[in-house]
């Protein structure tokens, strides 16, 4: 609907209010913050105070606008990625790009889109290439604001009688970016030259319409060109729907009740996290590392400058102070690198502001007033702030899921102080393991997939209750893991089965949401590039106050198998990997077997009735082991979920086989082997102090493996404090190194 | 708007007894601004020893007041362990999972880690041997201070009152 507009031309000068240019206005929007600590300078919310029941109606419009859009617009997609799971999502900005309302769904990108849009802005895109009512604007790139190429943005001015007053933005994950290998996230390559179709906040479309040469550029660019079009289509739908939202708000309260109602709502949500940090959060500084490891050394499918191990650091540090204000730091993280882990700032502002959505701030008016409230600082040349712009980000995601899991047990040390027990989570698992790959499919066309299981892990244990089982993500807390049928459409591999992988849940008092596995077989294609991903060497998450981390991953493939015969002579196949001390496919399956800790490879080569091991992760634990309930450690065994032979050393549960043949818990025998392992816990145990000395000489010898001393060696020379910090803690020379 | 529970509701929180009614009313309900002491009022009544606590720390552990006025770190069994701007963690014991023997009696093989890339730090309570806390950190990583917290600007600033 074009007609809230005077002109309809390609280019409108100072399309700002009262006449200013955007550049002006944005300008004019951090100055004032600067000065006042306010939004706009916003001491006062009049509609908010004063007409609250009005604030709320206006609010409920435009937020039943933005679910209705993402809800229609689903729809509209074919991409399993965007209507079985969900990947997509909407939000309404001001005309500087702050985020005011937003749909649900993978909701991190709602302040990626704000940082597309300030990027415009920021480099006069009022002039060149013009902003102007029926213009269509995509970004891809995470450098301007995008958490990876595969995150495909579109954006749309909202224009009423030759001003603009806003924004909306949508965004969907693409199934295959058209990158060096297929998927949506493939890697392996050196830097952004093998990313694939990159769009950099680029003018797509007039009149409410796409270029034809632009959706032409995407189909000969990517693999699932029908996918990528389709989503184009359901992103635009959805800004139009949420753009035809606002006129209605307007036609009903009025243009200037509009514009107060969007600069109060921000500087209201500002406003609400100091307000909740003060609630709920405990003031003083956190520290909450983590790591994720990159064995690549021997890996031939990876870029030779890729072709090492290495292990990323990501040393978070939380300091909330007196006024209410919430700083992250990463200083101390290593050196960027050429692989495709690398991250930009905007999708690390964005993950920090999606586990505030799913956190301090689990209210549906969560906005970009958090950004005002917070602050994240990122080490220049380092992995999470690059100072070389051609990085490259396929998979920025692996480096920074792991990287927030402590922030989520930072604040649940707050809530513990605070007394909000019941709000309290040990951190979200990983998501993995990532399949993806392409070649050509089982219908005979070339393609490429991404399998989303992902989306549904373990939850972390929670203070008064155990973990749900494969249920989420920290990218999208609406976790679907979608049909086995509609990925066996989608996907050349058939699924042998789907099911829970016992001992994935991490240990504790409380444990985590038990992770899932799935057994593929590659089947009516003659070859795919299959690619799996995460951590193997480490855990990526961890407990809090005594609980263990769920499992790390492994690699599990058989290449030319003897599925067929076993099929043609109707003997049993393995249906799960299950245990992998006691593996189901070594024990049934003949073949190549490649079963080893490279959870993370390159793209590799597989063929017809191979099979490939796809394990997810649990949720992390949360306290001791031995205070958890002996009847629930004998329902995790008898539920499959815990193998029998764990529940003593883990648990100190001794378990008797009960009349009816289910395992239970013997309870004196259990509190004589706790009572004998809490002894032997201390016999075998040191005073710390004593660690620290000899773990000393290991580092002074430097007796580590030969990644983590060039992770140290990376961080001490990106940060002059981490590195002070460091050798202050080892009693080192000022100029020691490795 | 002002909400405040009893605290038997509380207790049972903590003990993880509330029911799952209960404890959805707790979570998607407004916060009671009186939690804090009323849950240090309960933290107390589970502990055996008197020195008044000024903030739970972590599970079993509290920062108490001494009659001193010193500030330390002290455990549900009463191991005193240092000054609250002190990590604790150096002052309790500790048990390093640095082998595949070690870390597979916990982790089927291939579902925990390599030993060459990360060891389990386990922390230990010294008169209990309650395990508080595991840290999974590389070979040679400092260990970590979890929660350093600033109790003088909570109490004055947020609670609006001295420090008792």
């Amino acid at each position: 609907m074009l007609n809230k507009v005077k002109a309809a031309d390609s280019r409108i000068a100072n399309i700002g209010w009262e006449g200013k240019t955007l550049r002006q206005m944005l300008k004019e929007s951090d100055d004032i913050f600067d000065r006042t600590g306010h939004y706009q300078g916003l001491k006062d919310l009049k509609i908010r105070n004063g007409q609250p029941i009005l604030y709320e109606k206006i609010f409920s419009h435009l937020r039943g606008g933005l679910v209705n859009a993402r809800s229609t617009a689903l729809n509209i997609s074919a991409s399993p990625i965007v209507k079985e799971i969900g990947e997509l999502s909407f939000a309404l900005y001001t005309p500087e790009g702050e985020s005011v309302a937003l749909s649900t769904g993978i909701i991190v990108h709602v302040h990626t889109m704000a940082d597309a849009i300030k990027y415009m802005i920021r480099n006069n895109y009022e002039q060149n290439p013009g902003i102007a009512p029926g213009h269509v604007f995509c970004n891809n790139n995470s450098m301007i604001g995008d958490v990876h190429t595969a995150d495909v943005h579109t954006l749309i001015p909202i224009f009423w009688e030759g001003e603009l007053i806003g924004w909306a933005g949508g965004v969907t994950h693409e199934i295959d970016v058209g990158g060096i290998q297929p998927g949506s996230m493939c890697y392996g390559h050196a830097d952004r030259y093998g990313d694939g179709l990159l769009v950099s906040a680029e003018l797509v479309g007039t009149n409410d319409l796409f270029h034809e040469d632009y959706l032409q550029r995407c189909r000969d660019n990517v693999r699932a060109e029908m996918y990528w079009v389709l989503d184009e289509k359901t992103r635009l739908t959805g800004c139009q729907l949420v753009r035809e939202q606002v006129y209605r708000t307007i036609e009903e309260v009025g243009l200037e009740t509009y514009k107060s109602f969007i600069r109060e709502a921000v500087e209201e949500g500002r406003r609400t996290l100091i307000g909740k940090v003060k609630q709920m959060a405990f003031p003083g500084e956190y520290e909450a590392p983590t790591f994720i490891d990159l064995p690549w050394k021997d890996d031939e499918t990876v870029h030779p400058l890729a072709r090492k191990d290495t292990m990323m650091h990501a040393p978070l540090r939380m300091k909330i102070t007196g006024d209410g204000h919430m700083g992250l730091s990463f200083d101390g993280a290593n050196q960027w690198d050429y692989h495709s882990f690398n991250c930009a700032p905007s999708p690390m502002q964005g993950a920090m502001w999606v586990q505030l959505t799913q956190t301090l701030w689990n209210s549906d008016k969560i906005n970009d007033g958090a950004y005002y409230a917070t602050s994240i600082e990122l080490p220049k040349g380092s992995w999470c702030n690059p100072d070389y712009d051609k990085v490259s980000t396929t998979l920025t995601w692996f480096f920074l899921i792991p990287s927030f899991t402590g922030f989520v047990r930072s604040l649940a040390r707050s809530y513990f102080a605070r007394g909000y027990l019941e709000e309290i989570s040990a951190s979200y698992p990983c998501t993995w393991n990532l399949l993806q790959g392409g070649g050509i499919n089982h219908f005979g066309q070339p393609s490429a997939f991404t399998n989303f299981e992902i989306s549904c892990q373990g939850t972390g244990a929670a203070y008064v209750k155990d973990g749900e089982a494969a249920c989420a993500a920290m990218w999208n807390p609406e976790g679907d893991m979608g049909e086995v049928e509609t990925w066996e459409h989608l996907e050349p591999l058939l699924y042998l089965g789907r099911g829970r992988k016992a001992n994935t849940s991490g240990a504790g008092k409380y444990r985590g949401g038990c992770g899932a596995e799935s057994l593929r077989m590659l089947f009516k294609t003659q070859s795919q590039i299959l690619f799996s991903a995460g951590e193997g060497h480490v855990f990526s998450s961890a407990g809090v106050f005594g609980g263990y981390p769920g499992n790390s991953g492994y690699r599990h493939n058989v290449h030319n198998s003897n599925m067929k015969e076993l099929a043609a002579a109707k003997a049993p196949y393995p249906t799960l990997d299950g245990d992998p001390e006691n593996s189901a496919i070594s024990a049934m399956v003949k073949g190549d077997e490649v079963f080893d800790l490279n959870q993370m490879t390159g793209p590799h080569p597989f063929g017809e009735y191979d099979l490939y091991a796809s394990v997810q992760r649990g949720g992390p634990g949360l306290g001791d082991p031995l205070e958890r309930d002996p009847a629930s450690v004998a329902g995790d065994v008898n539920a499959g979920e815990l193998l029998e032979r764990f529940a003593k050393p883990i648990y100190g549960v001794v378990l008797t086989k009960g009349a009816d043949g289910r395992l239970q818990a013997d309870l004196a025998a259990t509190q004589t082997e706790r009572a004998a392992m809490r002894k032997r816990r201390l016999e075998r145990a040191v005073d710390t102090k004593d660690f620290i000395a000899r773990e000393r000489e290991r580092v002074l010898a430097g007796n580590i493996n030969a990644p983590i001393r060039a992770m140290y060696q990376s961080s001490m020379k990106l940060s002059t404090r981490w590195a002070a910090h460091f050798r202050n803690f080892w009693s080192l020379a000022d100029d020691f190194s490795f | 708007m002002s909400v405040s529970h009893d605290i038997n509701t509380l207790r049972e929180l903590k003990d993880g007894k509330l029911s799952f009614e209960k404890l959805h009313g707790l979570i998607s309900g407004f916060k009671d601004a009186d939690r804090f002491d009323k849950m240090v009022q309960i933290w107390q009544e589970s502990v055996e020893w008197d020195d008044p606590i000024l903030l739970p720390l972590a599970e079993h552990l509290f920062v108490v007041r001494k009659p001193d006025g010193r500030r330390i770190v002290k455990s549900t069994w009463g191991h005193e362990y240092c000054d609250v701007q002190e990590n604790w963690k150096l002052h309790a014991k500790v048990f390093v999972r640095d082998t595949e023997e070690l870390i597979n009696e916990l982790y089927p093989d291939k579902l925990g880690c390599d030993p060459e890339w990360m060891q389990l730090r386990e922390y230990y309570d010294p008169i209990s041997g309650t395990l508080l806390e595991v840290e999974v950190v590389p070979p040679g990583y400092p260990i970590v201070h979890d929660f350093k917290p600033d109790i003088d600007t909570f109490y004055r600033e947020w609670l609006g009152r001295p420090v008792p």
